[in-house]
């Protein structure tokens, strides 16, 4: 049985707030690009439009069907030879995107669905223009109606930027593992990463209810 | 450098044993265990309850990347004690599987009525048998299609024993890359592979979503 020693992790405090930044970087680049886009995705398969609707149930089941790790590795490994060259942090943030927003759009268009089709009715029938009536008569309750999954498929990408240390993009994770191999206190440096990543999850699951009581306060008749 | 040929397939075949073999374990030695978190999260003791709680609470906000590396390098360091790589791996995926499972399951449980718990005691059978033949039926049928969309994560999360060096599809996929330096063959033939052992789980799992809806 070996002793506790966190010791010698002091050294690489740095280290590891630059990891943290980095991974909050990853997830918020990627949390925001990918939102848009499954916003963008799940609306545009709503206008029925045969072609844009094969090619965007392709992205989402390819996407969703396939590890992240592989996603990642076509980004930076195959892209170059097409002629795209990305640094390790772009490259991640693209195929977290990519990823993300694949989750996003699934999350979207059911919220969409949730919408029943008397509320918009009702919300033309008070005589305001389509866009207020897209706004706050679908857009926003459906936005309630999804905002727990959403919030969770974000906690999701935030572990899952763990992934992007495979192609050497210097987040949290990648950090450990270069701490490890620097002090070899493995059981250490995983306990403490494992720390921080959930104190990272409970921070934003925190975050989230306190800002969803706030932003979500009008009463629904359900 | 040489060019892609018969034997990346054939490395490919048998490294997708091993995929295979993890998730089976994983199933296999999780799924009890799963059963186990998911009682205990509905148990009529708080402090039982509230233990769960907590536990599934960390674990799941740990990445499965820190579990597989923590399990893999830091265990056996800290125990003093040498771990067969497979095993450290199975480790990892059957926490990650009980973990998961395990609140997919108590979802199940707990969408089923207490008037079913209090039909089946006044029936005067046991606590044990009024899970077992009452409930355990029912929350099967309501759990399903969220525990064959966990089968597909499980699937793609294999992916990452790649880290620790484990020889699964991804590791065998970057290994017979990095000799024949093309990453566009090797990459899209990996992706596809998962991609067709994942694609009808998920038409699968959405298929019973559909029926299980349906019959409401």
């Amino acid at each position: 049985m070996n002793q506790f020693n966190f010791r010698p992790l002091f050294r690489y405090e740095d280290a590891f707030i630059e990891g943290i930044l980095t991974t909050l970087k990853l997830a918020f680049q990627a949390g925001a690009a990918g939102l848009i886009l499954g916003l963008v995705c799940a609306l545009l398969l709503g206008r029925g439009n045969r072609a844009i609707n094969l090619i965007i149930r392709s992205y989402i089941e390819l996407i969703r069907n396939t590890p992240p790790v592989i996603q990642i590795f076509i980004i930076f490994f195959v892209f170059p030879t097409i002629g795209v060259r990305l640094p390790p942090f772009e490259a991640s943030v693209v195929a977290l995107t990519l990823y993300f927003g694949a989750f996003v759009t699934e999350i979207v268009r059911s919220g969409l669905a949730s919408i029943p089709r008397s509320q918009l009715e009702a919300g033309h029938c008070l005589g305001i223009t389509n866009l207020q009536v897209f706004l706050h008569v679908v857009m926003l309750p459906a936005l309630r109606n999804i905002y727990p999954s959403l919030t969770s498929q974000f906690i999701l990408l935030l572990l899952g930027t763990s992934v992007a240390s495979f192609i050497s993009t210097e987040e949290l994770f990648h950090t450990a593992a270069f701490v490890d191999s620097r002090t070899f206190r493995s059981f250490e440096v995983y306990a403490l990463i494992s720390a921080i990543y959930v104190s990272l999850v409970i921070a934003f699951r925190l975050f989230f209810f306190a800002f969803g009581k706030l932003a979500f306060r009008w009463p629904t008749a359900r | 450098m040489r060019s892609f040929g018969s034997i990346d397939l054939l490395s490919f075949t048998t490294a997708f044993q091993y995929t295979v073999l993890l998730v089976i374990m994983a199933l296999a030695l999780g799924a009890p265990l799963a059963l186990g978190f998911a009682t205990m999260r509905i148990s009529r003791f708080l402090p039982v309850r509230l233990l769960a709680a907590i536990v599934l609470q960390i674990m799941q906000g740990i990445p499965l990347l820190a579990l597989l590396m923590f399990v893999y390098f830091g265990l056996p360091v800290f125990l003093g004690i040498r771990m067969p790589p497979l095993m450290a791996v199975v480790i990892a995926y059957t926490i990650y599987t009980a973990v998961f499972l395990g609140e997919i399951w108590r979802g199940g449980i707990e969408a089923i009525k207490r008037t079913q718990w209090e039909a089946g005691a006044s029936l005067g059978i046991s606590k044990l048998q009024q899970f077992r033949h009452v409930i355990a039926p029912q929350a099967f049928r309501i759990a399903l299609p969220a525990s064959v969309g966990f089968l597909v994560q499980l699937i793609k999360g294999t992916s990452l024993a790649a880290i620790v060096g484990f020889i699964e599809l991804t590791r065998a996929g970057q290994l017979s890359a990095a000799a024949t330096l093309q990453p566009l063959l090797v990459y899209s033939i990996i992706a596809a592979i998962y991609f067709a052992i994942c694609f009808p789980l998920t038409l699968l799992s959405r298929k019973l979503e559909v029926r299980l809806h349906g019959s409401r």
